[in-house]
């Protein structure tokens, strides 16, 4: 297994990180959010990745067949979205919130919490 | 049986009324919620009693350990008693809501049980991704808290800023967990623990440094250490007061026992934890000098939070069962005393529509109870014997300096006094000070034109229709007060035995695994010492100077007299405003530079 995935998945996480960091937009800082979760969906499936494997489907397959892939990280994938899916929906409906009580979305107009 | 029980049945309620909650009578709501949180208040009673001679382990859907993939639920007396203040804390917060909430639909009902359930669960889980899970569970839940009164705009920008850096850490977390898998093939905190002490001959190489930096980045944005704090504040300015003391007392210092539970099941002796001693050490005197710094009485005791659990984070890091032990009291104790000024706060919120210590000057003066619960709650905040802040600092003091800590006892004395001397000067200016209504214009004056008006009138999250104070409100807050100053009673030999317990490795992969309750040598924890009074003593006089001195200045600032020093200070504390932005972005690099200092710390070279 070549080191290429970890690369892209630490990447992925980083890109998403500046575009947090950069973000004059809530909604796209929400979506950068979503960018750096997807590092850890490549992260989860690169580790349980072998060449070779085929799917970890066990209904019709031969006794002694091609070995599969880990299917415990695909479920924690799978797991991982149904998170993410919520915590996304979630900070969506809080920055339609915030459009609609301040007027704005970039993160630079909005006055500091701070008294 | 009893372990998915006391996760299943605040689960089963919060769907219950999440769906019939809108047809049936609040009251009927109102007491299903409470025998609900109560009946996992006996559970976890329960679960204590038992843990320290039968192994409380049970293994989800009949996979046991001896099919590998098997998800174990475990009670240990620590994890036990965790759960039980977390009851409640849940039970004191919702009685506090029924008369302090004029208008509430079933589903705040329902998100506090889903919180109890997620945090439950997150302290019983012994499985690495299952805490991951559940700690998103109850991160969620604590956005949509933080934002459900959505019509106010800082409300749903504090949550936003929560919900944005939470999921970050919490991501970086699940990373970390990958490599753990990735190495160990094992996602048990007790298997994937015994397959990276088999393999890596004392010292983690940098893959498991690497794992342990992540898991802890989204531990310690809970648990707000510097630089991963900045959430915390905003959260707790505008989340509803009942909230607000589930958050303090006990969501905030789950991230400490999420620490401690992943280090000693999993990574003891192959990481060093001293980047955990550091950023906890800044925590606690970023965290004071803030608090007192604030004029807004929620924000005041946010970062009294950010504080006190700064100095549990050092507690942890001292790295052994006599400050494990030390820690445990401390946070009881803290638990207590932060919930009942949380719900004296929001008292004063419910008569007077504001938490803005300004405005409130004087204010205080027909409300005995609430203007006890400050005072005593500052003492409590210095440490009063025999409250369980003061057995934690004794504690955990006596076990720093067999470390060579010198430093522990300099720090713990200034955050503390930091601190209590802020809510001491709430004391005196609102329950004790004359009204200044003689001068309406000049509060604004005084504190930063426009901007202040953000922090005073608040919407009525509450309308002060009553016209005593209801039991309801009082009775809480006063329960969790007097069990916060005799937690220090609570006997040490107990407490010591469960912290030899807690961090014994093969002890808790023994208990999981096998089913055999550890028994390893312990120590008797041993608060009385005469140092620990003695910190108690200097830690009240200097409260009680640092609140005079306040009191002082701000009636000299009446007069218009400023030295040198007093512009110095002013500037600085500018600067220290501005730093706590509110940008999200801001944090968002914070929390990066967190992790690379993390990481720097944490690496052997």
């Amino acid at each position: 297994m070549s080191h290429l995935p970890y690369l892209a998945a630490g990447w992925i996480v980083i890109a998403g990180l500046y575009g947090v960091v950069t973000s004059r937009d809530l909604i796209h800082a929400v979506v950068c959010l979503s960018v750096t979760q997807s590092g850890t969906y490549v992260l989860l499936l690169a580790i349980g990745y072998r060449y070779g494997a085929t799917a970890p489907v066990f209904s019709d397959r031969p006794p002694h067949g091609r070995p599969v892939t880990d299917p415990v990280v695909q479920a924690m994938t799978l797991t991982d979205i149904v998170v993410g899916a919520t915590v996304t929906a979630l900070l969506l409906a809080l920055a339609v919130q915030v459009a609609k009580r301040r007027g704005t979305i970039d993160p630079d107009e909005l006055r500091s919490l701070e008294s | 049986m009893i372990l998915q029980l006391t996760v299943a049945v605040p689960v089963l309620v919060a769907a219950l009324l999440a769906t019939a909650g809108r047809w049936l009578p609040r009251l009927a709501v109102d007491v299903a919620a409470v025998l609900a949180v109560a009946a996992v208040a006996a559970l976890a009673a329960l679960t204590l009693t038992r843990a320290p001679h039968h192994a409380q382990v049970s293994w989800l859907g009949g996979w046991g350990p001896a099919t590998d993939v098997g998800i174990p639920l475990v009670a240990d007396p620590f994890a036990a008693g965790l759960a039980l203040i977390t009851a409640l804390l849940t039970l004191a917060a919702l009685l506090f809501s029924w008369r302090f909430f004029t208008e509430i639909q079933a589903i705040f009902h329902t998100l506090m049980l889903l919180f109890l359930a997620a945090m439950v669960a997150y302290v019983y889980t012994g499985d690495l991704f299952d805490a991951f899970v559940f700690f998103e569970l109850m991160s969620v839940v604590a956005f949509a808290l933080t934002g459900y009164r959505s019509e106010e705009p800082s409300t749903v920008h504090g949550a936003l800023n929560f919900g944005i850096i939470q999921s970050i850490g919490a991501y970086l977390t699940l990373a970390g967990i990958a490599l753990v898998y990735a190495r160990t093939g094992q996602l048990g905190l007790a298997t994937a623990g015994r397959a990276l002490a088999g393999t890596g001959g004392g010292h983690g190489d940098a893959l498991v440094t690497a794992a342990f930096v992540l898991i802890c980045t989204g531990y310690l944005v809970k648990a707000s250490a510097v630089p991963f704090h900045f959430w915390l504040a905003d959260a707790h300015a505008v989340a509803p007061t009942p909230v607000c003391v589930l958050f303090s007392g006990i969501m905030v210092p789950l991230g400490v026992y999420g620490i401690a539970r992943t280090y000693w099941a999993t990574f003891a002796g192959l990481v060093p934890l001293r980047a955990i001693a550091v950023l906890g050490a800044a925590a606690a005197l970023l965290g004071a000098v803030m608090c007192v710094l604030q004029h807004h009485i929620k924000r005041l005791l946010a970062y009294s939070t950010i504080s006190h659990v700064g100095l549990l984070l050092v507690g942890v890091a001292a790295h052994g069962p006599g400050a494990l032990a030390g820690t445990a009291y401390y946070l009881a104790g803290h638990a207590g005393v932060k919930g009942a000024l949380f719900l004296a706060a929001g008292a004063l919120l419910n008569r007077h529509e504001t938490v803005d210590e300004h405005e409130l000057r004087g204010r205080g003066r027909g409300m005995p109870v609430t203007g006890a619960t400050f005072l005593l709650g500052a003492l409590g905040l210095a440490g009063l014997p025999p409250s369980g802040l003061f057995a934690g600092h004794a504690v955990t003091e006596h076990a720093a300096e067999e470390l060579g800590w010198w430093w522990f006892t300099p720090l713990a004395v200034v955050a503390s006094a930091l601190t209590a001397g802020a809510v001491l000067r709430v004391w005196l200016g609102v329950f004790r000070g004359t009204p200044a209504e003689e001068d309406p214009a000049r509060d604004g004056r005084d504190h930063g034109g426009q901007d202040h008006r953000e922090g005073g009138h608040e919407d009525p999250e509450t309308r002060p229709t009553l016209r005593t104070l209801p039991w309801t409100m009082v009775t809480p807050g006063l329960a969790l007060l007097i069990a916060a100053l005799l937690a220090g009673l609570i006997p040490g030999g107990p407490v010591g035995a469960a912290a030899a317990m807690f961090t014994d490795r093969d002890g808790y992969a023994g208990l999981v695994l096998d089913g055999r309750v550890p028994h390893p040598h312990s120590t008797p924890a041993d608060p009385w010492t005469a140092s620990g009074v003695a910190g108690f003593l200097v830690t009240v006089l200097l409260a009680a100077l640092i609140a005079v001195y306040a009191v002082r200045r701000r009636a000299s600032e009446r007069t218009g007299g400023e030295g040198v020093l007093a512009r110095a200070a002013a500037a600085a504390a500018g600067r220290l405003h501005a730093l706590h932005s509110g940008h999200i972005g801001d944090y968002a690099a914070w929390l990066t530079a967190g992790v690379a200092v993390l990481a720097l710390l944490t690496a052997r070279f």
